[in-house]
């Protein structure tokens, strides 16, 4: 059998499709270890909260740009900004334990949101469209994009590398993090900047909506198939870059979107396991019984 | 110089009904003690305040004669029974050699020395063999050794134990026994119970806490006085002290839940 995608690879004109293969395997690797962290800490929401808010940022440089003349401002240092700033918001409140935390949660995805619309609605040239960033449109992913990818990338995972062990600690047990005097409130906002980048890395190719099943299903099915972190993260960033070209395979084969069969693939191979697994483990309890 | 010292402490969350008022107790170095009172009576509080991850309202705590923030590097912690995600995979060596971080760990794998050390206090807890396990696949008995285990990797002076019993079955309730009697001939120990005839043939001070702290000799608690500690909602531990250890019979009334 001939893969779809290594044959239209091989086409000189579809250098948008090689662009996004590049990105979404690139971004694999952060992908899956911050997605390890994300899901073993719970803090699913707080990361979908944040990717949301990346629209914020989005339309205020969608409008920047074509209202104001600010070319510079890419869209997505905007969405950097904004999902960072959002990071550092729920963190707090969440640290200061003054407010109950899925309002919080609720509250800033919601805004993050309002302002991104109420930009973009504000853009009155070109054809500005809020639904490529909403769902993800490969056709953007340009050269820059695949530099921002491995730059971001790099940074993300040399911090985990070098503060491997406290995140552990902070995921694990946060009380006892603490008493053994590690700066639990650093590695924990820390930790959630880190998501924010990573979301940000494939905004582009799969959209600020589905982005956080890219970053928790290939870590949540890594939980099932390994002993320890380290383990996780490698079944982590090998399943991610799988369902990312599983996925484009898929979107060309069928002439579907790229993100959504991306994030489809995703979430089928997740539900297989995990109803798969039910089935399986009820057939072999009732076949012992 | 004392292990731990509270002088007139006082303590309460969010300005809250204060959980601690004018506690003061010492601790020499080398002493143990158990920890008993009644559900919210303030004993986790106490322990978290001797950790110095609670500030006191006033009053002071000290730790080896310095402020607990400083010097909690050589204190081994056991909280209370963790709530721990069934799915969160972790061998059990990972877990032990999160009690050799500390404020200055250097960023990267941990080293040599650390594995060492987290492979002695695996076995001190006796379970060598067991560190490429994951910590979900034990059993209730075994994890609580692996939190012990994680408390000693430090190679501490003095060891905070909240409820190190809670959730164990009666079998290893007694080799649990025999490993905390042995450390606490070696070290200061700090043993938050609810069961005071666990501790009553080995140790010689209970502090018994409900707002305010009383140091008693473990022999001179009977019935009355633990009525008057738990507020009279719990039938006391009826405990014999002629028998054996390991063979206690004990009656818990109703209250003897876990904070």
């Amino acid at each position: 059998m001939t893969s779809e995608l290594l044959e239209t690879l091989r086409e000189p004109l579809n250098g948008f499709l090689r662009n996004a293969l590049l990105a979404g395997l690139l971004a694999s690797v952060s992908f899956g270890v911050v997605g390890t962290y994300v899901v073993t800490k719970r803090i699913t929401y707080i990361a979908g909260a944040i990717a949301h808010c990346a629209l914020g940022g989005i339309g205020f440089a969608l409008y920047a740009q074509h209202e104001l003349g600010w070319g510079w401002l890419d869209p997505l240092y905007g969405a950097l900004a904004t999902a960072l700033a959002s990071a550092l918001l729920i963190g707090a409140v969440v640290l200061s334990r003054s407010e109950r935390e899925d309002t919080v949660i609720g509250a800033t995805w919601a805004a993050g949101m309002a302002l991104g619309v109420l930009f973009i609605k504000m853009v009155q040239r070109g054809g500005v469209s809020i639904e490529s960033w909403l769902f993800g449109d490969i056709n953007f992913v340009g050269r820059t994009d695949l530099w921002a990818v491995a730059g971001l990338g790099a940074v993300v995972l040399a911090l985990s590398l070098s503060f491997h062990k406290q995140f552990v600690a902070v995921c694990f047990d946060e009380d006892f993090a603490r008493a053994r005097g590690v700066n639990v409130p650093l590695y924990y906002l820390l930790l959630l900047c880190m998501a924010a980048v990573t979301v940000v890395l494939l905004v582009r190719v799969v959209g600020i909506i589905m982005v956080i099943a890219l970053l928790t299903l290939p870590a949540a099915l890594g939980s099932r198939l390994a002993r320890g972190l380290p383990g996780m993260m490698l079944w982590a960033v090998a399943l991610c870059a799988l369902f990312v070209a599983g996925g484009l395979e898929l979107s060309l084969r069928l002439n579907t979107a790229a993100g959504p069969s991306i994030i489809l693939v995703a979430a089928a191979t997740y539900f297989g396991v995990l109803f798969g697994g039910k089935l399986f483990a009820g057939r072999r309890a009732a076949g012992g019984a | 110089m004392p292990a731990l010292e509270f002088n007139d402490v006082c303590f309460a969350y969010g300005g809250g009904r204060p959980v601690l008022e004018g506690a003061s107790f010492t601790l020499d170095e080398g002493e143990s003690i158990c920890v008993v009172g009644p559900n919210g009576g303030g004993k986790s509080t106490l322990i978290k305040l001797a950790l110095g991850l609670l500030r006191p309202d006033s009053g002071t705590v000290r730790l080896f004669g310095d402020d607990p923030a400083e010097v909690c590097g050589r204190v081994g912690y056991m909280p209370q029974y963790l709530n721990f995600d069934a799915q969160f995979p972790i061998t059990v060596l990972d877990v032990v050699l999160m009690g050799r971080l500390g404020r200055r760990a250097r960023p990267g794998r941990f080293r040599g020395a650390d594995r060492d050390a987290a492979g002695r206090a695996l076995d001190r807890v006796d379970l060598s063999g067991l560190g490429g396990r994951r910590f979900s696949d034990l059993s209730g008995g075994q994890r609580q050794r692996v939190l012990i285990a994680r408390a000693l990797a430090c190679e501490p002076d003095l060891l905070l134990l909240d409820e190190p019993t809670a959730n164990v079955d009666q079998t290893a309730g007694q080799q649990f026994e025999a490993t905390l009697r042995e450390l606490a001939g070696e070290i200061s120990v700090v043993l938050v119970s609810h069961d005071l005839g666990f501790v009553s043939g080995w140790l010689e001070h209970v502090l018994c806490v409900n707002r305010d702290v009383h140091m008693h000799p473990t022999a001179s608690i009977d019935g009355k006085t633990l009525r008057e500690i738990f507020g009279g909602d719990i039938v006391a531990v009826q405990h014999d002290h002629d028998c054996p250890p390991g063979e206690h019979v004990h009656h818990h009334g109703p209250g003897g839940g876990h904070d």
